[in-house]
């Protein structure tokens, strides 16, 4: 079993908590670099889409996990940063600066989106976001002009100083680095004033503002940053699918999206990495598993969203933690061996009380 | 002229019905429980279709075959407290939303899988399909006029059920204060489970007479989304609100949907919703409550 002795304030807020846990993301980045040489193209490709998604989940994680604000329009800010990503390219923009122009613009969006939120609370701030996605989707169809209306859009593969990420490993790589700093970017952000800020408006918008916490400017810039990481993944999937229409990006993939961070494991970075991981290899699953189905069930269409919804029904019942929550239990199983009981994790009774008043 | 813009307010306020008694749904679980359900337009799917089974398959009267399928439905939302809902009762509303996302992806796949049903459009015949009402130079259809009035119905009904029913009272307590409604001995459990009976005989209702007007398929759901908007107008715990806010919708779209260029009709209801949140944040006829600290 492990004790952490503190010496240090600074010790709180430092990115690894002890020399133990920076072997082994030491270890997992050698093997996130290595698996190319192992595995297969389909995985690999499978692999980027991971990273992209995870991408999409820190950005969505940095808003509802921490923030404390729930959005179901984040494919809009996909959409967004996808269609900047298109269009600059296509005016001859190079690589890295598209990407950041993406995050500018898909931040820009969310930070007008957010203005709302200043006033707007919980389920309406949902709600309204679920509008902005609707009203995105058909702007995409409509401006035609700019955005190629429902015949979307196609690119070519990222260029970068003149090498484009042609093969799949080499997207791969792109999409792995990617991720690596936003990751690092926002556990930076989030032990900084700004992040801790986050975290209280979360916990309870009054004692926040009590302390000192400017409610309306964290709560739009939340929502901007949150945007524009969500604007990145979305470039990465334009580059990656290299073709990108406006039905790509509807409600629900704003919902299932939501659901990625919830079962992942909500309030975690390693929840939407989690998240990811699951949501991009259970369709796999299923096909694997669809061998053994009877014929009548193994070849419906709803199979999917049937067990997907069934997922998320059992872990919001059972794990509430999601997928990280559940590690920690495994982990803690065997760092505390022999002295491991169930009702270390026993959750306290809570009696809901209503939104209205807040 | 004047006909047109008559004939266009007549059939927005059709529509409007429409969503507004979907929009029921939705106010009816936020009253009584606080939660969004999420899975509202499913659950009226699987109503639509019990109804379907009921009169198509099995051949059953159509007034027997909606009381049938109201009971059945009830009997499902009861389940689904008891078997789900019940166990995560307390918890933040957010995961109790995640849970009716869940229900609405889970009710979609399982629908579509069930032999009889599948992924085909069905229709269903009804008493009034066909039938036109004329006045003037103006046309409504019996469906239509199904929904209208059925929705008028269902909505007095339930606001004198929450004003003056001592169950309807409880409801709405249990919701403001989970821990105050125990201590005054309120069964919230056994209330929350009769509220999600309701609202999936709500979501029948809705389902049934929709039926003949978008028809029956695992995707009708979706329509759910569009019933946001009308909740949200009318402030989430108001009933009357929704109707109003539904007719407000379908007003706009009808008309928008005429005069404005094609697309607008769509996302003119969003369009609408983000303006009145903005000015008003708890809708139209929401309720203004503010904590002490």
């Amino acid at each position: 079993m492990r004790f952490i002795f503190k010496t240090d304030y600074d010790q709180d807020i430092k990115l690894f908590k002890h020399a133990g846990a920076k072997f082994w993301y030491a270890v997992l980045l050698a093997v996130a670099i290595a698996a190319p040489a192992v595995l297969g193209k389909y995985y690999i490709s499978q692999l980027s889409f991971i990273c992209i998604y995870s991408i999409a989940g820190v950005g969505l994680m940095l808003l509802s996990g921490y923030a404390g604000q729930i959005s179901i329009g984040h494919a809009a800010f996909l959409a967004v940063g996808g269609y900047t990503e298109a269009i600059a390219v296509k005016m001859g923009l190079p690589f890295p600066l598209s990407l950041i122009l993406s995050f500018i613009v898909a931040g820009l969006i969310g930070i007008i989106i957010g203005l709302p939120a200043i006033r707007i609370k919980g389920i309406y701030l949902a709600i309204a976001t679920l509008a902005f996605n609707f009203i995105l989707e058909e702007v995409l169809v409509r401006w035609s002009s700019v955005t190629g209306g429902n015949n979307g859009l196609m690119l070519d593969h990222a260029k970068l100083f003149g090498v484009a990420f042609k093969s799949t490993d080499s997207f791969y790589y792109l999409s792995l680095a990617i991720l690596v700093i936003v990751i690092v970017g926002v556990l930076n952000l989030l032990r900084s004033f700004t992040g801790r800020s986050f975290v209280a408006i979360r916990d309870s918008q009054i004692s926040a503002q009590s302390m000192g916490v400017d409610l309306a400017k964290y709560k739009t810039m939340a929502f901007g940053l949150s945007a524009g990481i969500t604007g990145i993944a979305g470039s990465l999937y334009a580059y990656k699918i290299r073709f990108i229409s406006p039905e790509q990006f509807g409600v629900m993939v704003s919902i299932e999206l939501l659901m990625m961070i919830v079962i992942g494991g909500i309030g975690s970075l390693h929840g939407a990495v989690f998240g990811a991981i699951f949501f991009i290899s259970l369709p796999e699953l299923i096909s694997l598993v669809k061998n053994y189905l009877p014929e009548a069930i193994a070849n419906q269409a709803g199979l999917q969203p049937t067990i997907f919804g069934f997922i998320l029904i059992c872990v919001v019942i059972f794990q509430p933690e999601g997928i990280y929550g559940w590690w920690i239990k495994i982990r803690s199983y065997f760092e505390m061996f022999p002295f491991y009981r169930k009702a270390t994790f026993k959750r306290t009774k809570t009696f809901m009380k209503s939104d209205r008043l807040s | 002229m004047l006909n047109q813009v008559l004939q266009l307010a007549l059939s927005g306020v059709a529509i409007g019905s429409v969503y507004g008694l979907i929009a029921l749904g939705f106010v009816l679980v936020y009253k009584a429980t606080e939660i969004i359900n999420f899975s509202q337009g499913e659950l009226m799917m699987l109503g639509a279709f019990a109804g379907f089974t009921f009169v198509s398959l099995l051949g059953l009267p159509y007034w027997v075959s909606f009381i049938l399928s109201i009971a059945f439905m009830f009997l499902i939302g009861v389940l689904l407290d008891l078997i789900v809902l019940r166990r995560i009762l307390g918890h933040s509303a957010f995961s109790i939303i995640m849970v009716t996302i869940g229900f609405g992806y889970f009710m979609r796949g399982i629908v579509s899988m069930i032999p009889a049903w599948g992924t085909d459009t069905y229709n269903l015949p009804t008493p009034f399909s066909g039938s036109v009402l004329r006045f003037g130079g103006l046309a409504l259809s019996g469906e239509y006029l199904s929904v209208i009035v059925m929705t008028i119905i269902i909505c007095v009904i339930l606001f004198c059920f929450f004003k003056w029913s001592r169950v309807g009272v409880a409801m709405q307590a249990s919701s403001q204060n989970q821990l105050a409604a125990y201590y005054m001995g309120i069964p919230v459990r056994r209330v929350n489970t009769l509220t999600w009976g309701i609202c999936a005989a709500a979501a029948t209702f809705a389902g049934i007479l929709l039926a003949p007007i978008t028809f029956v398929h695992s995707n009708m759901g979706f329509v759910g989304l569009k019933a946001f908007p009308a909740a949200v107008l009318g402030g989430f715990g108001s009933l009357p609100g929704a109707i109003a806010g539904g007719i407000i919708i379908g007003l706009i779209e009808s008309f928008s949907g005429f005069y404005l260029p094609e697309g607008i009709k769509d996302i003119s209801a969003y369009v609408v919703l983000l303006i009145v949140l903005v000015i008003k944040p708890n809708g139209l006829f929401g309720e203004r409550l503010t904590k002490k600290v």
